[in-house]
């Protein structure tokens, strides 16, 4: 048995996505036999997880703060070993741009793309920019947030006149944005998982189908009921073995442990392009992570007491 | 710290219930949904809106009652009486319809406002909210049209999506609901063989636009009902908290004349307690044309058999105890003044692209922003700085309303709500320039300045009036 403190909540706007990763995994570490200490992350964190005297804290939040590598560095300094990535791996997949930086220096696919800070464009003027920019790139363009995993403040730009509201919108969410290239395809998503004496394996690959025509809209994506997902893909077996090979690089150069989801467009030309990586992916019932593992024989139950195992190995690795 | 010896068997004794597999899970209970369950939709917005509960956040997004003048010393007399002369009543299961006493202070209330009802016209109900559940479960099949305002009641969407309605939002400005909007959309329904089962609408200090429908439009469209024998669900929850102006007739006291004890034929009514009582005990009515009645009350048997006993005979004490005149009173009067730090903080803080509605009476202010500013993600950005409103896509089911946002103004108080538009307006007023500067604008200087103005002739202009103006201070919704 071990004392296993969840960490939840917090104030980023997944909240209510990780209040209900962390119960769901509370469920599994008891069924599991361990002793769980439930944390709803606020101001107080220190003390509560001082006195909560746990051997290990499972990283249940996402969102800034918890899957930015912040809550890890201070689990760092207070030695309590964590699951998932450590701070560096997490610092780089939340901020896209960097991730996308890592990638292409490496050698990975990922979109084209063009970043700017909020500072850039108020004060030397990039926003004149813009046109000769988005020209470059081609409509239509994706307009996103740097830091975030859900679909929040993602727009499409289908022409030059989109591109202004669809930064103010971007510019609500982080003081950084990226326009990306988008690329026509099949949105895969593949989850990376640390198997029991260390290897990182790709999991089956999920298929998120968009149920209506208009897959400009983000906000579909996000409800349930107006996208259906297929685990695993329908794909053949040549054509699916390229993005897990893809995913398990990108786990590695980015340093990711533990577990990962990778998210990619399979474009019509066949070649994978990365879009981003999640440290921390959802782990509620109708998140990808579990229905991948669930695809791989790893029922709910051993995908929690191999995220702590890892967790384990890793602490003892460094001691 | 324990080594690595300290692995847990998957299979172990410890286990309380089996693990049960994700995509099992999902597809068992995929299956076993009903189709109606596809309407139900989550949204980001409200995942947004989970956030405004934590303390720290000043909150404009709720449309709470101040219920914190409401005497604990009287509720504790009230709930007292209650005990000593009905305990066992009060413990016990009541009429589905309701208490008779209950009845007698709904009658009551109505006839304050000019609409003479019997107590046997009349079903208590858990709050209005039911009565709109009940009047849609009456009503509606799968595919039938409810035409309602737009932008609507944001609470009101989910029950119509649950019935799997299709629903029409007729647009409002000033005036309330456009009447002339409504008989085009009547008549293209008409030229297709279709016609709307019910039209819902809030006439006075509606949620969320905050203005009322006029006296003309009412009459109209109350004709319009009788000419094309449609119903009409008239809700009324903020009519009595009136800061201004003289009363409207409802609808129904225009379809019903003075003096006239027959049920109306085309307007089905719906009041509650929540905003001239309390929203905690959960008492609201309808008053429906008896064949609608009697339909509602079979409804009501299967949704829950009969509405709180202990709170209607809270209900029954409290107008036998004291006059409920004098609680209205006392709220009016601390809304009227929030209304007025709201209206205050807006003319100073928003830039001269927004506009706002203002409210004679009701809990909310409907503010509408330049169309390049989405609310939802300014409502993500408000969050950071601890302030929170609703973005107006909540109250359309269409797509409208992504640069409109509600404010409460009943639930805080008038240093928070100063607080609150403060932070809101520095937000918009920094996306506003980075809109321009993006889009090669010039940026106006201080439009503050001027917005301070044009506030003191807020209260004394009329909503067109003022649109007229060369700074826009209100709109078309």
């Amino acid at each position: 048995m071990t004392r296993v403190a969840v960490l939840k909540g917090g104030r980023s706007l997944e909240r209510r996505v990780s209040l209900s990763s962390g119960a769901r995994v509370e469920d599994a570490l008891e069924r599991l036999g361990h002793d769980v200490v439930a944390i709803d992350v606020g101001a107080d964190l220190l003390d509560r997880l001082r006195d909560a005297s746990c051997e290990i804290a499972f990283i249940a939040l996402h969102g800034p703060g918890g899957e930015d590598g912040t809550v890890q560095e201070l689990l760092e300094v207070l030695e309590i070993p964590y699951t998932g990535s450590g701070v560096g791996a997490c610092a780089r997949c939340s901020d896209k741009v960097t991730a996308k930086h890592v990638l292409r220096d490496a050698g990975l696919p990922t979109p084209d793309w063009v970043a700017f800070s909020e500072a850039a464009l108020r004060e030397l003027g990039a926003g004149n920019a813009l046109g000769a920019i988005a020209q470059r790139l081609e409509f239509p363009l994706v307009v996103k947030p740097a830091s975030h995993g859900s679909s929040l403040g993602i727009k499409f730009a289908r022409s030059a006149a989109d591109i202004p509201a669809a930064l103010v919108a971007a510019l609500s969410y982080d003081h950084k944005v990226l326009l990306e290239r988008h690329v026509e395809g099949r949105e895969l998503a593949i989850s990376v998982l640390e198997r029991p004496g260390g290897e990182p394996e790709a999991l089956p690959i999920v298929e998120a189908i968009p149920r209506e025509q208009d897959f400009y809209d983000f906000a579909a994506r996000y409800d349930i009921g107006r996208t259906t997902f297929q685990c695993p893909a329908q794909l053949d077996a040549p054509l699916a073995a390229r993005p897990q090979e893809i995913a398990l690089a990108a786990y590695a150069v980015l340093g990711c442990y533990g577990f990962a989801r990778v998210d990619m467009i399979l474009a019509h030309d066949g070649e994978p392009q990365i879009l981003e990586l999640n440290p921390i992916p959802g782990l509620t019932e109708t998140s990808l992570l579990p229905q991948a593992a669930d695809a791989a024989g790893v029922d709910f139950d051993e995908l929690v007491e191999r995220i702590v195992e890892s967790a384990r190995v890793r602490s003892l690795q460094t001691r | 710290m324990r080594g690595a010896d300290g692995t847990m068997s998957v299979e172990g004794d410890k286990r309380r219930r089996p693990p049960r597999s994700t995509a099992h899970e999902l597809e068992r209970y995929g299956a076993l949904f009903a189709a109606r369950t596809g309407r139900m939709r989550s949204s980001a917005m409200r995942d947004l809106l989970v956030i405004t509960e934590r303390p720290e956040v000043i909150s404009l997004a709720g449309g709470l009652p101040d219920t914190t003048l409401f005497e604990p010393e009287l509720l504790r007399s009230l709930l007292a009486d209650v005990a000593s002369s009905s305990a066992a009543q009060a413990l016990q299961y009541g009429p589905t319809e309701g208490l008779e006493a209950v009845k007698e202070c709904i009658v009551e209330l109505m006839a304050a406002e000019g609409m003479p009802v019997a107590t046997d016209e009349v079903i208590v109900t858990t709050g209005g909210q039911q009565a709109i559940d009940l009047v849609c479960k009456t009503l509606l099949d799968p595919g039938d049209i409810v035409i309602a305002e737009g932008p609507t009641y944001p609470g009101a969407v989910p029950a119509f999506c649950a019935y799997e309605a299709e629903l029409i939002q007729i647009e409002m400005d000033s005036d309330g609901m456009q009447i002339d909007l409504l008989e085009q959309t009547l008549d293209a329904l008409a030229s297709d063989g279709r016609r709307p089962k019910f039209i819902y609408t809030i006439p006075t200090f509606q949620n969320p636009a905050g203005v009322s429908m006029s006296l003309p439009r009412r009459r109209r469209l109350v004709d319009l009902a009788r000419e094309r024998e449609l119903l009409v669900l008239e809700d009324n929850p903020y009519s009595m908290l009136r800061y201004e102006g003289d009363p409207l007739p409802t609808l129904r006291s225009l379809e019903v004349p003075r003096g006239s004890r027959d049920g109306g034929d085309f307007v089905i009514y719906t009041g509650t307690m929540s905003k001239i009582l309390s929203p905690g005990i959960r008492v609201g009515w309808v008053v429906a044309p008896r064949p609608v009645l009697a339909k509602i009350n079979l409804g009501k048997q299967a949704a829950d058999l009969c509405s709180s006993s202990l709170t209607q005979y809270f209900v029954a004490s409290y107008f036998a105890n004291t006059d409920w005149r004098d609680y209205i009173d006392l709220v009016r009067d601390r809304y009227r003044r929030r209304r007025d730090a709201m209206l205050d903080a807006l003319a100073t803080y928003l830039p001269a692209e927004a506009s706002w509605t203002h409210p004679g009476g009701g809990l909310f202010i409907w503010v509408t922003l330049p169309e390049y500013i989405d609310t939802t993600d300014l409502l993500a950005r408000a969050l950071r700085e601890n302030v929170a409103f609703v973005p107006g896509e909540a109250a359309f089911d269409d797509g409208r309303g992504h640069s409109s946002m509600r404010l409460n103004f009943s639930s805080s108080s008038e240093e928070r709500i100063r607080e609150g538009v403060l932070r809101i307006g520095k937000i918009i007023n920094e996306q506003v320039a980075l809109y321009r500067s993006l889009t090669g604008d010039r940026v106006p200087d201080r439009p503050q300045d001027v917005a301070v103005d044009d506030a003191s002739m807020a209260a004394v202009v009329s909503l067109r009036q003022r649109a007229e103006r060369p700074r826009k201070r209100s709109h078309e919704l």
